[in-house]
């Protein structure tokens, strides 16, 4: 009796919640990053004017959807490549929005070596190129003055899927070193010339904690919450920069063309850490598409204009570096030229 | 009044038949059955085409997707042996020898323990709370999402895996075809060992009582009898189990290493890292940037379905044989 009375109630308790959810259908849909999603959240469920529905599927599912106009916006932890840019209508349809910056940081495990391992981005990739075989070779040694670096081989580990990481921290190894970007590239899953591949950062966290010798790379904000050791990276002012959120955002605190669509790798700021990147809020530039109200306009156009101000309080307490002064600037005038029906939202 | 009653014979019985009967045309039945049954059969047919239908719908847009890598890459995509999205250059087979490499290392290791367990709990050990207890177990492997399995392996077995390496003097990855093949090998034994168990279990009685009238041992029974009575139901789980070993994804790609470079020893073939058809197109299908490298992707998809085809085919080929003999 009790049971049945209990298993109505439960129904009923369902039923309503099912309402209440349609009821209270999102204002706002976005999709894309996983990287960005956990500042995402925290940042949408403190915002009051509307209410945001951000699914984390990955920076090429988010395009796709915004793509097929099923989002009102998507993020991207790489800017719009050429074919994604003319399948959405041209370079002057989508706007890049950058949100906040990350940091990808080089993790490593090697007995007696407990932290601060100094690594230059030339050898770094030497390293991933399978060249550099060793952690007592020459190239190591030079970077690390009176480290006793032991003779074990060096296990690369990479990411295995198709991912933003992947992407930042080629696109710095193709910078930085000749014999990379003729061989390999740039790329979210490229063609790995050395070591293994680990599924997702828990992979490569994985393999890297269980392999003496190993090498790997992360998000800074992964390292952190596992404590992971990570390496000092040589800029190209030739400092070894120790990545923090501070280091990260002065990464991005240079000269940012007009349609933010740069890559900040290996900066020129004599104090950023090296690889570091942007991810981007994306939209259309034009806001009147597929029977979209202006309020809607309105509201996509203000939440990225208070993620770009108020939003940026909730980085550092998740790891994720603030925009730089530079990036905000570029950020506003960007969100300044979205339109509905030809005239300026903002 | 009392009509009599007037047996006639219906083909194989008497039938009590009222003298204001109506003579149904086929058969002895009423319309009412003749509807349900012509629908029931209608109904299965559907299915059965439906079902075919689905299938060659998959293959159909299998090829439509995959054209531009087709016409791109040719015929060389089978043995291309590089996989580079940057410069479009796209070879399936690192992946093809990984997937075929994994799933019968998997099958080698897993035919006696589920041949084994097939006949204790077919023949020795059919009944009361043990047998059950053994068969759920069983059951319940398979029901264990992969991911643990691939969590349980990265976690547990690579560290075993990679000691064993350090003694054999092998580059000491942990992970890599063999590992993964372990894995794969425990994850599809319920498959052949549950049918098995159902099949042994169905050997008519009088077949063994027979042997064992005669003095045959059990040994001899489960040889002579049993073993030639299920030998083409056993073969069909292998293959069911081979078919689920092709196929699988999430724990292999924990597992294998995931690196399109071909191995060049033996010892490395084996203990080395490598990857699979499913692993390649799990990781980067989300990512995949441009329209080239997504159709090499679902070319993939598709040299997976035509070998799965093909090794079904030698399979059913395999059981005919060994039935008519």
């Amino acid at each position: 009796m009790n049971l049945t009375k209990s298993l109505k109630l439960a129904v009923v308790a369902l039923a309503t919640s099912g309402l209440a959810l349609s009821a209270s259908a999102q204002d706002l849909k976005g999709a894309g990053s996983s990287f960005v999603n956990p500042l995402f959240q925290k940042m949408f469920s403190q915002y009051t004017p509307a209410k945001v529905d951000y699914q984390s599927i990955g920076s090429g599912g988010g395009i796709a959807q915004l793509t097929a106009k099923t989002v009102d916006f998507g993020d991207s932890d790489a800017p719009l490549n050429d074919e994604q840019t003319t399948k959405m209508g041209g370079p002057a349809a989508v706007l890049h929005i950058p949100m906040t910056s990350g940091a990808v940081v080089v993790t490593y495990n090697v007995p007696g070596v407990a932290g601060g391992l100094k690594l230059s981005g030339k050898d770094l990739a030497d390293i991933y190129l399978g060249k550099v075989k060793t952690w007592n070779s020459p190239e190591v040694k030079d970077s690390n003055p009176g480290v006793n670096l032991p003779n074990l081989p060096i296990v690369v580990i990479h990411r295995s899927d198709g991912s933003g990481t992947s992407f930042i921290f080629t696109d710095y190894l193709t910078k930085v070193n000749p014999d990379w970007a003729t061989k390999v590239g740039k790329a979210s899953a490229p063609n790995w010339p050395a070591g293994l591949g680990g599924k997702g950062s828990e992979g490569v966290a994985g393999l890297v904690k269980q392999t003496p010798g190993a090498i790997g790379y992360v998000e800074l904000a992964y390292a952190i919450q596992n404590k992971m050791p990570y390496a000092s990276i040589q800029n190209k002012g030739g400092k070894f920069i120790v990545p923090t959120i501070a280091a990260t955002t002065l990464a991005s605190n240079v000269t940012i063309p007009a349609d933010t669509k740069v890559s900040v790798t290996n900066t020129d700021n004599a104090a950023g850490y090296p690889i570091a990147s942007f991810t981007w809020a994306l939209i259309y530039k034009e806001q009147n598409y597929n029977g979209r109200t202006k309020d809607q306009a309105t509201k996509l156009v203000k939440l990225l204009w208070w993620n770009i101000h108020e939003g940026q309080k909730f980085c550092e307490a998740l790891n994720y570096a603030p925009l730089s002064k530079s990036a905000v600037k570029a950020a506003e005038a960007v969100l300044k030229s979205a339109t509905y029906g030809g005239k300026a939202i903002l | 009044m009392i009509t009599s009653p007037v047996f006639t014979w219906a083909g194989n019985c008497f039938v009590n038949k009222p003298p204001n009967f109506v003579e149904n045309k086929r058969l002895e039945l009423s319309n009412g059955q003749l509807k349900w049954e012509t629908m029931f059969k209608l109904l299965l047919k559907v299915m059965s085409v439906l079902l075919v239908l689905i299938i060659v719908g998959v293959l159909i847009t299998l090829i439509i997707e995959s054209w531009p890598s087709i016409t791109s890459q040719g015929i060389k995509y089978i043995w291309g042996k590089v996989w580079d999205p940057v410069q479009n250059i796209y070879g399936a087979y690192p992946f093809l020898v990984g997937t075929l490499l994994t799933s019968f290392t998997a099958l080698i290791i897993s035919i006696p323990f589920s041949y084994a367990i097939a006949i204790y709990l077919g023949e020795y050990n059919p009944k009361g709370w043990l047998s059950d207890l053994l068969k759920n177990t069983i059951e319940l492997i398979a029901a264990v999402p992969s991911i643990i399995y691939g969590f349980w392996g990265l976690f547990v077995l690579v560290p075993l895996v990679r000691t064993l390496e350090m003694k054999l003097d092998i580059l000491p990855y942990g992970v890599g075809v063999f590992t993964a093949s372990i894995v794969l090998a425990v994850m599809i034994i319920p498959y052949g060992a549950s049918l098995g168990i159902t099949l042994i279990r169905m050997v008519p009685s009088p077949l063994k009582e027979g042997a064992y009238a005669l003095g045959a041992t059990r040994w001899e029974v489960i040889r002579n009898v049993i073993m030639p009575y299920t030998r083409s139901g056993l073969f069909a789980g292998v293959l069911l189990s081979l078919g689920r070993a092709l196929g699988e994804t999430m724990a292999v790609t924990m597992l294998i290493g995931n690196t399109t470079a071909v191995a060049d020893t033996f010892k490395n073939v084996f203990f080395g890292p490598g990857n699979t058809m499913a692993s390649v197109i799990a990781n980067e299908f989300a990512e995949a940037d441009h329209t080239l490298y997504l159709s090499a992707l679902i070319e993939l998809g598709l040299v997976l379905f035509v070998v799965t085809v093909i090794i079904n085919m030698i399979g059913k080929r395999i059981i005919t044989r060994v039935t008519k003999s």
